[in-house]
């Protein structure tokens, strides 16, 4: 190993290491019921993301005065068993484009953090604030530089873990919690999906490095060597998954829902970074979907329905945060479209711009009533409504796309319908049946549980 | 066959059943708590010692030195082999820390006494190979649950029913074994009258009601001991699989499949915390049994590397779940509860066990459920996605009970209800285990696929078991195991004689 990749190795494992050891740091402590102070916590997150984005930045410049166009940084093998052909190798990229990915990631959570920390001054869940915020963070950084798609995987889950907890930060009240149950529940049917495809992969080529599934050439230049039928099948999977992460289609119904939150996690997560790790992944996979027709159709497909729905949707919310979100989704979707036409480049650079813009559009929203009241009181007159868009349609279509849009879609309304309930229903049913077996064994009523008090927590019963 | 060192494995039975004595001299709950919790380090101390032991003899099969029972009975019953080793302490570990987070509140119903019986009983059955010292095991180990029904006058019929059936399956299809030759056509049926024994002890659907029942009827610690170490598993593994042929074994992954699949949907729709904890423990169970059966030794190791996940993280779920039902009672999932305030490291303790369950990445389960899934998807590329939607529901059910029972209201009472101490100790042991085994999987599934391998390789010399042919994988796999040839038929079947 000569100097220059001794350099890369050590500068890229200061980078994953940084976010792995605040994990462990705030972790502990959480463990041991002895949280951090607030000034000690935000110290110790600001050197965490500061000792990221450095490392971060410091590869880039090496990398653009050496030549050099992709960095892998190995760690060796999580585990591995060699006569099964069978390893999950921990194995790091840095190339042209998880290092903008990455600082971006780093410099809006960096930012993010300094907000937060006045921001959530002395509230309750300021520790637990900043535990998730670890686990995002850990998680941004290992889905962005993941060199096989296990690193990315395990990324990819920290991500979803700790945006769902973050929903129900404030989770003395119930909408909070239902909408982060929501939300992870998603997350969890779109990694299924994900899972499918980290496994299909090592079917097709033995291990779950991109290297493998590209071919030859790094990115964007990679060429796949699978059949348009095996780019068909993983593709899909992993459009799914990203679906599913990026809130597209039919999956845009948590998306609104993942406000809830404080203004911190809604900026940084859902408007910026965690809405565009879907199309990160895609974009990682770009090669792949050029290997079939049908996959890039799917794709361009995805993204254009995100894209009409999300503007549709945006205009009509009454709450500045959801309209935010949706206009978020709109971007993704022409994101997502970029992709599918082979647009990478202009992806990329369209991620970067539309995250920042967004967390800066997220984190003035509170203060945005106030805003607009001081601008109304300058010029001593409401300010006028924006009628774009007004005299296109008629009447009836216009109450048709309000309609569509008030009802988000009625995307959630269908899965409800069409999925959650009837799959809820038949479980529900085979619970009566077993409960109808055992008591006709038991010669009883064989339940215990149903005499189970509900609230026995109160403190009424406790006196 | 290789010696340990010292007779770890009759000093670890023996020792709980020391400690019943000791515990039955005090009459204080307080120093027959202590009692008991000291003879469960004890137990785990030796038990840990044994698989040290046995790793470093570096053979596939040990049995104890100056061992007690050959000079009493004039045979060896008691062998660890790299299946067993780690087992044993996995097990030890269960019990420790039921006991040590085991209340004063809980003590005049949870006998501490006849958990360290059983502890006994689970021990001695992972020291045993298939005979019929394993099959008395298998049966009296009924026994304990059966009687704390009854003192708490409970119904026993639900169980009863079941476990006699268990037990006849169980005694008919071994002693039919006996008559015939294991290697041959004619073990099929006594094989099938085993299989469903142990499927009815595994709890695969429709035989799982009598785990429902009694998670309803006894106490919490004694179903979560006395199903955590899933000993059903044990039995398949050395009952079942030796001499099952591979379409048998397929065919019973694929109602594994199902069953983990069903509990998994059941488990979302219960309204109270411990069903819900009994369905997921289903759920997880049944994956383990899916790998167990896949007959291949990428799904075998993954199998047996989530039933240690299994083992040691169902178990902090649930011990978790019991420590909060030690304070308010049986938690409703009908509503939220907000107990976060009451109890934040517990909720803490709660979701990371809970997410262990399930595979989450940096925990003991995460590899060995990708490799599950790997073999199921190698074995069955459509059917074997179900074992995650499985994976996937269990998360979603993780995820809700946290909600309902630490958030989603604010919990106007001041009573403390945090976590003690030795609560506190017996979760941060398993978490030490459970975060600890994520991070570095390496040695323990390097040692589970050298057990998975050997285990197959024994089952490559049953023509029957394997109908005849190799698959190109199994061929494959055994080629890899010609390293460190396992023992031979000769020694097998002169070890069976003298066992039985």
């Amino acid at each position: 190993m000569n100097a220059l990749d001794a350099m890369f190795y050590w500068l890229g494992t200061i980078v994953v290491a940084s976010p792995m050891l605040l994990v462990l740091i705030l972790g502990v402590c959480a463990l041991l019921g002895r949280p951090l102070g607030e000034q000690a916590l935000a110290r110790v997150t600001a050197a965490a993301v500061v000792f990221s984005l450095l490392p971060a930045i410091a590869i880039l410049f090496l990398m653009l005065a050496s030549g050099e166009r992709y960095v892998p940084v190995e760690w060796g093998d999580w585990m591995s068993i060699p006569n099964a052909h069978l390893h999950f190798h921990w194995k790091f990229v840095f190339d042209r484009l998880s290092i903008p990915f990455l600082i971006l990631s780093c410099v809006l959570c960096g930012v993010v953090g300094v907000f937060t920390r006045r921001y959530l001054h002395r509230e309750e869940g300021y520790q637990r604030f900043f535990l998730f915020y670890a686990f995002f963070f850990c998680g941004m950084v290992l889905s962005s530089v993941g060199g096989t798609i296990e690193s990315l995987f395990v990324g990819w889950e920290l991500v979803g873990l700790s945006s769902a907890l973050l929903v129900a930060y404030f989770h003395e009240r119930m909408n909070p919690v239902r909408n982060g149950q929501r939300v992870w529940s998603i997350y969890r049917l779109s990694d299924a999906a994900f899972l499918v495809a980290a496994i299909t992969m090592h079917h097709l080529t033995g291990e779950g490095d991109f290297g493998g599934l590209m071919g030859s050439g790094h990115w964007p230049e990679g060429v796949p060597e699978t059949t348009s039928s095996q780019a068909l099948l993983v593709g899909t999977l992993l459009l799914i998954a990203a679906a599913g992460k990026s809130a597209l289609p039919p999956f845009s119904g948590w998306l609104p829902r993942a406000m809830e939150g404080p203004t911190p996690s809604s900026a940084i997560f859902y408007g910026a970074l965690s809405v565009h790790l879907g199309a990160y992944l895609l974009l990682r996979v770009s090669p792949l979907l050029e290997a079939s027709t049908i996959l890039q159709g799917l794709v361009i497909l995805f993204g254009t329905v995100a894209a009409l729905s999300g503007a549709v949707m945006s205009r009509v919310q009454s709450d500045i945060k959801v309209t935010l979100a949706y206009a978020s989704l709109t971007q993704v979707g022409i994101i997502v479209l970029e992709i599918g036409i082979g647009l990478r480049y202009l992806a990329l650079v369209h991620i970067i711009g539309h995250a920042s813009l967004r967390t800066m559009q997220l984190l003035r929203a509170p203060s945005l009533l106030r805003d607009h009241d001081a601008m109304e009181n300058a010029i001593g007159s409401r300010l006028a409504a924006s009628a774009a868009g007004q005299g296109r349609f008629r009447l009836g279509q216009q109450l048709w796309i309000y309609r569509f849009g008030i009802a988000r879609g009625y995307m959630d309304a269908a899965l409800d319908r069409f999925v959650v309930m009837p799959f809820l229903a038949a479980f529900r049913l085979f619970d009566r049946w077993e409960r109808g077996l055992t008591d006709r064994l038991s010669q009883e009523s064989s339940r215990e549980s149903d005499a189970v008090e509900l609230h026995p927590e109160t403190p009424e019963r406790a006196a | 066959m290789s010696n340990l060192h010292l007779p770890w494995l009759e000093l670890s039975i023996l020792t709980p059943l020391v400690g019943v004595l000791l515990v039955n001299l005090f009459r204080n709950r307080e120093t027959a708590w202590q009692i008991a919790t000291g003879i469960c380090f004890l137990t785990v101390f030796l038990a840990f010692g044994e698989l040290i032991d046995f790793m470093l003899l570096g053979a596939f099969e040990a049995h104890d030195h100056w061992p007690l029972q050959q000079f009493v009975f004039n045979r060896d019953v008691f062998v660890v082999d790299e299946l067993s080793a780690f087992l044993l302490p996995l097990a030890a570990v269960i019990y420790l820390v039921t006991v040590l987070s085991t209340l004063k509140t809980k003590a005049p119903r949870f006998s501490l006494a006849w958990a360290l019986v059983s502890e006994s009983l689970v021990l001695a059955t992972f020291s045993c190979r298939a005979s019929w010292t394993l099959v008395a095991l298998l049966a009296i180990s009924i026994i304990p649950p059966y009687l704390e029904l009854r003192w708490r006058n409970r119904c026993t019929r639900v169980y009863a029913i079941h476990m006699i059936v268990y037990l006849a399956l169980l005694l008919v299809g071994y002693t039919w074994l006996g008559f015939v030759d294991p290697h041959s056509a004619s073990a099929l049926f006594p094989g099938a009258l085993l299989t469903g024994a142990i499927l009815m002890r595994a709890g695969i659907a429709p035989f799982h009601l009598w785990i429902t029942d009694l998670f309803e009827k006894a106490t919490f610690g004694t179903a979560i001991t006395y199903l955590t170490p899933l000993t059903g598993a044990y039995a398949v593994m050395r009952m079942v699989l030796p001499i099952a042929p591979t379409w048998a074994l397929q065919s019973i992954a694929v109602l594994s499949l199902i069953t983990a699949v069903y509990a998994a949907g059941m488990a979302l729709v219960q309204t109270e915390a411990r069903r819900m904890f009994c369905y997921l423990l289903l759920s997880q169970s049944s994956l383990v049994l899916v790998g167990l059966e896949l007959a291949t030794a990428v799904g075998l190791t993954g199998a047996l590397c989530v039933w240690m996940s299994v083992g040691l993280s169902m178990t902090g779920f649930g011990i978790t779940l019991r420590c909060v039902e030690s304070r308010i009672s049986r938690v409703s999932l009908q509503d939220y509860h907000g107990l976060y305030r009451q109890m934040p490291v517990l909720a803490g303790f709660f979701l990371l066990t809970g997410l262990a369950a399930i595979g989450f990445p940096a925990t003991v389960g995460f590899v060995g459920m990708e490799l599950l899934i790997e073999g199921a998807v190698e074995v069955y590329p459509l059917v074997g996605t179900f074992v995650v939607l499985s994976a996937a529901l269990n998360g979603i059910a993780v995820l809700g009970a946290y909600f309902r029972i630490f958030t989603g209201r604010e919990n106007p009472t001041l009573v403390p209800m945090n976590v003690r101490f030795t609560e506190r100790t017996a979760v941060v042991l398993l978490t030490l285990l459970i975060v600890g085994g994520g991070l570095l999987p390496q040695p323990g599934v390097a040692s589970r696929y050298h057990a998975a391998t050997e285990l197959i390789s024994q089952r490559l010399r049953n023509p029957n078991a394997t109908d005849g042919e190799l698959t190109e994988t199994e061929g494959h796999r055994h080629q890899a195991t010609d390293s460190n040839p396992p023992p031979s038929p000769e020694t097998k079947t002169d070890e069976k004689g003298s066992d039985q």
